[in-house]
This record gives C-alpha cells, sequence and structure tokens, in this order.
C-alpha cells in the first residue's frame, strides 16, 4: 500500500514524467480515500500555475 | 537617419522593475541579474518593429531574457556544488519528517486542507508578494532546479543535464521545492487567510 509521503513524491513526479500504469494505479488507489493528497495534487497543479503567471502578475492584480 | 521610435522611457522603467525581479528570483545574485536584464532590453530596444506598446515590448524581452538567464546558468552550473545540494535537502526533508507520521501518512492536522479558490488570490496583489517571500525563501540549488523547470519551463531530464545532476535526483529536489512552497503557501497565505481580518 502507498502512504502519502510515497503519493505525494508520485504526484509530483507526475508534473515532470509520464507515471507507468504500476505507478498510476496504486496512486488512484490512494487518492479515493485520501482527503490530503487529492488536496496535495491539486495545490501542486496550483503551484504550476501560479509559479508561471508569476513574471506577468501585474497584468492578473487590479491597479491602484 | 533618425532611429526608428522605440519605447518611452516609462514603459522601460516598468517593464525593468518586472525582468529585474523575474532574474533576481533566478540568479540570486544581483549583479548578474542587472546585467541579464539590461542585456535582454537592448536587444528589444535594437528590433523596435518587433512589439507595439508596454504589454508586447514585456513578453519580447521576457523571451530573450530567458535565454540570457539560461546563459548564465549554464556558467554558473559548472560551479554548481552537489554536496551543498544534499545539505539543502537533508535540512528540508527534517522539516518534512514533521509532516509525516512513522508510517509516511500525513500526521494529524499536516494533512493538506483545501485551499477553497486558490484562483482567486491571483488577482491579488499580497499574495504575490507572500509568494515572492516563499520562492525567495527556497534554499539556493533547490530553487535553481525548481526556476529552471517551472520558470524557464526546460524538460526535467535537460534540468539534469545543464546541471549535471541525476534525472532521479532531479525528481527528488523538485518535489522537496513543491513541498516547502505548498507548505509555506499554506502558512503564509491560504490558512493565514482564515484568521486574518479583511
Amino acid at each position: 500500500m502507498l502512504n502519502c509521503q510515497e503519493a505525494s513524491r508520485l504526484l509530483s513526479d507526475a508534473q515532470d514524467r509520464g507515471l507507468d500504469w504500476r505507478e498510476q494505479l496504486p496512486l488512484r488507489w490512494h487518492l479515493v480515500w485520501c482527503d490530503g493528497c487529492r488536496n496535495f495534487r491539486e495545490q501542486i497543479g496550483f503551484l504550476r500555475l501560479a509559479t508561471r503567471r508569476f513574471p506577468g502578475r501585474d497584468e492578473h492584480t487590479p491597479k491602484d | 537617419m533618425s532611429p526608428p521610435p522605440a519605447a518611452s522611457s516609462e514603459d522601460i522603467a516598468a517593464v525593468r522593475a518586472d525582468l529585474l525581479r523575474f532574474a533576481r528570483l533566478q540568479l540570486r545574485d544581483a549583479a548578474a541579474a542587472e546585467d541579464a536584464v539590461q542585456e535582454a532590453l537592448l536587444a528589444a530596444l535594437a528590433r523596435p518593429d518587433s512589439y507595439a506598446g508596454r504589454s508586447q515590448l514585456k513578453s519580447w524581452v521576457y523571451g530573450i531574457l530567458k535565454h540570457k538567464i539560461v546563459d548564465v546558468i549554464r556558467e554558473q552550473s559548472r560551479s554548481t556544488n552537489v554536496s551543498a545540494l544534499g545539505a539543502e535537502g537533508d535540512s528540508l526533508d527534517q522539516t518534512f519528517d514533521t509532516l509525516f507520521s512513522n508510517s509516511g501518512h500525513w500526521a494529524g492536522n499536516a494533512s493538506p486542507r483545501a485551499w477553497g479558490d486558490p484562483q482567486a488570490a491571483l488577482r491579488q496583489q499580497d499574495f504575490w508578494n507572500v509568494f515572492e517571500v516563499c520562492l525567495n525563501h527556497l534554499p539556493e540549488n533547490t530553487a535553481r532546479v525548481f526556476m529552471m523547470r517551472e520558470f524557464l519551463e526546460f524538460e526535467t531530464p535537460e534540468v539534469c543535464k545543464e546541471l549535471g545532476i541525476t534525472v532521479s535526483n532531479c525528481h527528488v529536489i523538485l518535489h522537496r521545492a513543491r513541498m516547502a512552497l505548498r507548505l509555506c503557501l499554506e502558512r503564509g497565505w491560504f490558512s493565514a487567510g482564515e484568521v486574518a481580518p479583511c
């Protein structure tokens, strides 16, 4: 059984490389019942979005 | 022959500030950042027909700046300290160990909680300030790997090749960087926001 530490590593790896089915299947099973890791997955997705927007951040924030 | 109409000095000043912030985050060296930004601006000013207005100038110069930064990183990586990377990693790993129980599951209240509507944060200047602090807070070599992957959008094997580290080491470092940034944003913004007055 995958634990959260291992799941977080696979979720990070998935942003950088394709996972094979031996990795994907236990990860997906883990995500079915683990709220923390589902949140982690969304949050590192958000990190990528925010990092890529960082250079143009002024276009996204209202001027005052 | 008079030179073609170039960007106004206000345009350049506005763009320069953002470029510098971007270059400093990646190079961690004020002089090298200034140098790269000036070279990028000069290259852009030499091609005034390639952009119209501030926002086009900005994306044009960013494109050039990315290449300049990659060049500097290539130079610097000849001196990338592999043992420093190891030491940085050990110290981050100690922090992360406290997030997990002995069985490797999230420990108590360390389990990531939903962030609500994080997209809304992208429209707030204060969020970007916290984000910048968190990026700057990453240890230098860890930050470099993360920046190359996420800002400069290198594929992971290219990052490793440029820095002379193994692919698996690269994945370990990227995982650490994401863990650290996530934690920093949660503490500095998303859960801090729950108790902060509006």
